[in-house]
């Protein structure tokens, strides 16, 4: 009885307040309803921030090149790479330009034209040639651009069988890479995956004759300054081989041959060499060797250390282990290419044994 | 046309005070378009927080791979033991953020929400040409939802080909565990979102050109109706392809066809299709996924004109080249698809012809940023929140989309494509883009949703700043990594020594997306109390122009209690002048409503 007694009061009281909050609110003198409206107090404050903002962009940019320039690719080691390089610095510094005033005007007016009471805005709500103006200045820039980038991808993506390219097939599957040379006669024999079949991993048609001297490897060789004619094939999903130092990449599709070529203008050994890549290389061994002493503190394996390589991976999501799909890629000069090529069976010996 | 619209107004009117309104036809199977437009802003909000959720999760692995966590092991179970995530789950995640950002909070959150609240209010209508499709249009959204979070908690896992679900990978189980029962779900979650978006478009389209009241000419509409207008004709144009895509893609999987499968062996055995190809599958995707960014990013930018030209007491620049523009950009939107595919073993000539189209849409989008610029220009502005992300979205839509002119070229594609450079200009240019305009748009129209409550206006101060450094702080690092040559959808980059010297780079993103993430709680604390206890502001709170703010404030069907207003003028008459140049057209006012007749005292506009 007491505890209802309790409760009964405790609900009173609170019924109590309530009302008491009620009468306290209707004898309140109007609300002010424009609480939530940016004030000039308002106005002020956010323009300032306003115009910090377009600085902060700016010191962002900067500090992104600053601290993390040096993680980007170092120069191109394919004829045509280098062609792209240039249309990228091109594109690149178009952006800059235009991004830098467009954003600095965007927060100056923010900042600039900051309301207040007493200002009055200006009426302004056509110009022709104004909007003449920034309609043609696109148009002009943007063709010389479309223009740029359509003899530089047409130069790329045309191959001409003059050059007389070497024909390499790249095979793709869940997840790993083989990559077939076409051998002396520099021509692939047909392949399908419903010959798919023991040592035969790559479903090679081996009554072809073209495919008798085919030579079936995990690790991509390419003699150096020689244009090389890449043949992708899958087996199973989408996958797409992106070799980002030579700015080369083509998905493979299953049930479709795909191709792309380009001319290996820098050798692995050069490349290590290369100022760039030296310092790259020596962050990425400092960052290996911190992370390996508390791997060893923790009793687990240290990571080895790092040597630069060039690499093909996969850049097609294609299942669990598409983060670990990679293969190496060695330039060298024709000597050691002939002498590497040398030591490997072709298909034939293969199939023999 | 407008002349019928009034008249259907007119024997409307005593209408709405005799029906009995239930809970359930007043809240849940309600026909009324603003509170569809709530449900379509609370379910997309529902949904964005699993998306933004999701996207921390696989961001922490990317950032600290070799750490457990034991927040996986709390939000994805038997994915996650001893709190180390799953590869194949990594995928799933980064699979349906996708999805449910692109479609469920961007398409549906976004222009559902706006479309159903302004179209009507702002034509003068008094609801949606057909209520009850509307509603159906809502429930088959909800419906779709409800699909792809089931598919969440299937046996094998959801659907984790990435968000394009290309095939052979979706349509395979034995090439990823995703691709079972978890993809069906996709497939029939996204078929049901298709058919709800068609119905909604549809009803928009009709309603924009029938129900205008009179004296609203297609050259009086506030850019936002432009904006919602074109994106409803771009949605009914290309959804139907994904339509048919997935279709396919279902008798693929179910009934052993082969549109997009040839040649391929699995699992140790050949399968029997022969002939089909995974690149005509993506040509019919992207003939909607490319219109589909348009369709995300045009009603955010028919919004931020709006608002944009109301907080700067100015009217919006060059209403014509808006409205040119918004047309150009739709009509080149269709024909742009082939720039996903320049390396897609596709004829390289179709790569040169997508290029040249893809490099001209930058054109009318150049046309409205400047025209955005302009309208800032020697304005008057009120710096209310609304304006705040207006101005952001300028920002994010220039430097997102200025590295389009990057990827739009195939040549510069090469060897940028699928790198974290593309997420970072997708991101910037129609994920956070997209985003500003959602929020630039609840915080400017909240009390009309909610009957004069109003947002806290210093909340909304704290939430834009945290979101706009956050999220430069997120993406602007990603196109460094993306030029170093790092692949996006990777769950570790650890097997790449190459890629050991980004690792740090990645923690900063992953601080950053944390912090924007944490901003997003203010938002929400902001939304659901002012809802309930948010101060009740005037009826026109930022004195604009549009006859939304003519209507009642308090909710009643059919939007006006007595006649529908009448149409004199275009919605941008701020701070217009009276003949001598002395004051204001009206005195002491700087806005000029739509429904007031035109005065001696002003020069006459072509509006």
């Amino acid at each position: 009885m007491t505890a209802f007694l309790v409760v009964l009061v405790i609900i009173l009281f609170g019924v109590a307040l309530m009302q008491m909050n009620k009468i306290f609110l209707m004898s309140k003198t109007k609300v002010d309803e424009t609480a939530q409206i940016a004030s000039d107090k308002d106005n002020n404050t956010q323009g300032y921030i306003m115009l910090a903002f377009v600085f902060f962009t700016y010191f962002l940019l900067i500090y992104c090149f600053w601290e993390w320039g040096d993680v980007l690719l170092p120069e191109a080691a394919s004829e045509h790479g280098a062609g792209l390089d240039t249309l990228m610095f091109v594109s690149m510094a178009l952006i800059f330009v235009v991004g830098f005033f467009t954003l600095w005007l965007l927060s100056w007016f923010a900042f600039k034209y900051r309301g207040k009471k007493e200002n009055r805005a200006l009426f302004f709500a056509d110009n022709d040639k104004l909007e003449f103006i920034w309609t043609i200045i696109p148009v002009i820039v943007l063709a010389g651009l479309i223009i740029y980038g359509l003899f530089t991808w047409t130069d790329i993506m045309n191959v001409d069988t003059e050059d007389d390219p070497m024909v390499v097939e790249l095979y793709a599957y869940q997840f790993d890479w083989r990559a077939r040379y076409s051998g002396p006669d520099n021509t692939l024999g047909e392949a399908n995956v419903r010959l798919i079949e023991g040592v035969n991993q790559l479903g090679v048609d081996v009554s072809d004759p073209n495919s008798q001297d085919d030579v079936v490897v995990n690790e991509l060789h390419l003699p150096l300054g020689r244009k090389v004619l890449f043949k992708m094939r899958s087996q199973d999903v989408l996958h797409s081989a992106y070799m980002p130092h030579f700015r080369a990449q083509m998905n493979c599709v299953p049930g479709m041959i795909t191709q792309f070529a380009f001319t290996p203008s820098i050798s692995t050994a050069d490349m290590r060499l290369n100022e760039d890549v030296v310092g790259k290389v020596s962050r990425i061994n400092k960052i290996r060797r911190d992370k390996s002493v508390e791997l060893l503190a923790k009793g687990e394996e240290a990571l080895e250390p790092y040597e630069f390589d060039y690499m093909l991976l996969c850049n097609k999501i294609c299942g669990t282990n598409h983060y670990n799909m990679q293969m190496k890629i060695v330039v060298e000069s024709q000597e050691d290419y002939d002498a590497w090529m040398a030591t490997q069976p072709n298909i034939a010996e293969v199939i023999k044994e | 046309m407008s002349a019928h619209a009034h008249d259907h107004a007119e024997d409307h009117d005593d209408h709405g005070h005799h029906h009995k309104e239930t809970f359930v036809t007043k809240y849940i199977f309600s026909q009324d378009h603003k509170m569809i437009s709530k449900q379509y802003l609370i379910t997309g909000l529902f949904m964005g927080i699993i998306g933004i959720a999701m996207s921390l999760l696989f961001r922490m692995q990317l950032a600290w791979p070799d750490h457990q966590f034991t927040i996986y092991e709390i939000f994805l179970g038997k994915w996650a033991e001893g709190g180390v995530m799953d590869p194949s789950v990594y995928l799933a995640l980064v699979t349906i953020h996708g999805t449910i950002m692109v479609f469920f909070v961007l398409t549906a959150g976004l222009s559902g929400t706006f479309s159903n609240l302004l179209i009507p209010l702002q034509i003068g209508a008094r609801d949606m040409a057909s209520g009850f499709l509307n509603m159906i249009s809502y429930w088959l959204f909800f419906l779709s939802s409800v699909f792809m979070v089931m598919s969440l908690f299937v046996e094998a896992g959801p659907a984790s080909a990435g968000w394009t679900i290309y095939p052979p990978l979706s349509a395979l189980p034995q090439a990823i565990p995703g691709s079972g029962a978890g993809m069906t779900l996709w497939l029939v979650s996204m078929a049901i979102f298709i058919a709800s978006s068609l119905l909604g478009a549809l009803n928009y389209i009709v309603t924009v050109i029938n129900l205008r009241t009179k004296g609203m000419s297609m050259t009086r509409l506030p850019l936002t109706i432009w904006a919602f207008f074109v994106t409803a004709i771009i949605g009914v144009v290309s959804f139907p392809v994904l339509l048919s895509a997935a279709l396919m893609l279902i008798m693929d999987r179910s009934f052993g066809t082969s549109f997009f499968l040839s040649d391929i062996y699995i699992a140790g055995e050949v399968l029997h299709n022969q002939g089909g190809s995974p690149v005509l599958f993506e040509h019919l995707f992207w003939f909607l996924g490319h219109p589909e960014v348009y369709i995300v990013i045009l009603p955010a930018m028919g919004l931020v004109s709006e608002i944009m030209a109301t907080n700067s007491r100015k009217p919006i620049f060059g209403y014509r080249a808006m409205i040119a523009s918004i047309l150009a950009i739709a009509f080149l939107s269709t024909i742009v698809w082939g720039h996903h595919m320049f390396i897609s073993g596709m004829n390289p000539f179709l790569g040169s012809v997508f290029t040249f189209t893809t490099l001209l849409i930058a054109i009318p989008s150049a046309v409205k940023s400047f025209n955005w610029i302009t309208t800032l220009w020697k304005g008057n502005l009120q710096m209310n929140p609304a304006m705040l992300f207006s101005i952001g979205f300028v920002s994010t839509f220039i430097t997102g989309g200025l590295t389009g002119i990057i990827l739009g070229d195939s040549a510069l594609d090469i060897n940028v494509h699928d790198t974290y450079f593309v997420v970072a200009h997708f991101h910037l240019v129609m994920g956070v883009s997209a985003l500003y305009g959602l929020f630039a748009g609840v915080y400017h129209w909240f009390s009309k949703m909610f009957e004069g409550r109003m947002l806290n206006k210093n909340l909304g101060y704290i939430h834009f700043w945290v979101t706009v450094i956050g999220a430069y702080g997120v993406f602007f690092p990603m196109h460094f990594i993306g030029m170093a040559g790092l692949p996006r959808r990777y769950y570790t980059n650890t097997n790449f020594p190459y890629f050991d010297d980004l690792a740090d780079v990645n923690v900063i993103i992953t601080i950053f997306a944390i912090i924007t993430a944490a901003g997003q709680l203010v938002f929400l604390y902001n939304f659901i109390s002012s809802m309930f206890f948010g101060k009740k502001g005037p009826k026109n709170p930022w004195n604009s122009n549009t006859l939304e703010w003519t209507a009642e404030v308090k909710h009643i069907h059919g939007n006006w209690d007595g006649p529908i207003p009448e149409v004199h003028r275009w919605p941008y008459d701020y701070s217009k002048l009276n003949k001598a140049g002395d004051d204001y057209v009206i005195t002491g006012q700087d806005y000029v409503p739509q429904h007031i007749p035109l005065r001696d005292n002003e020069e006459e506009m072509n509006h």
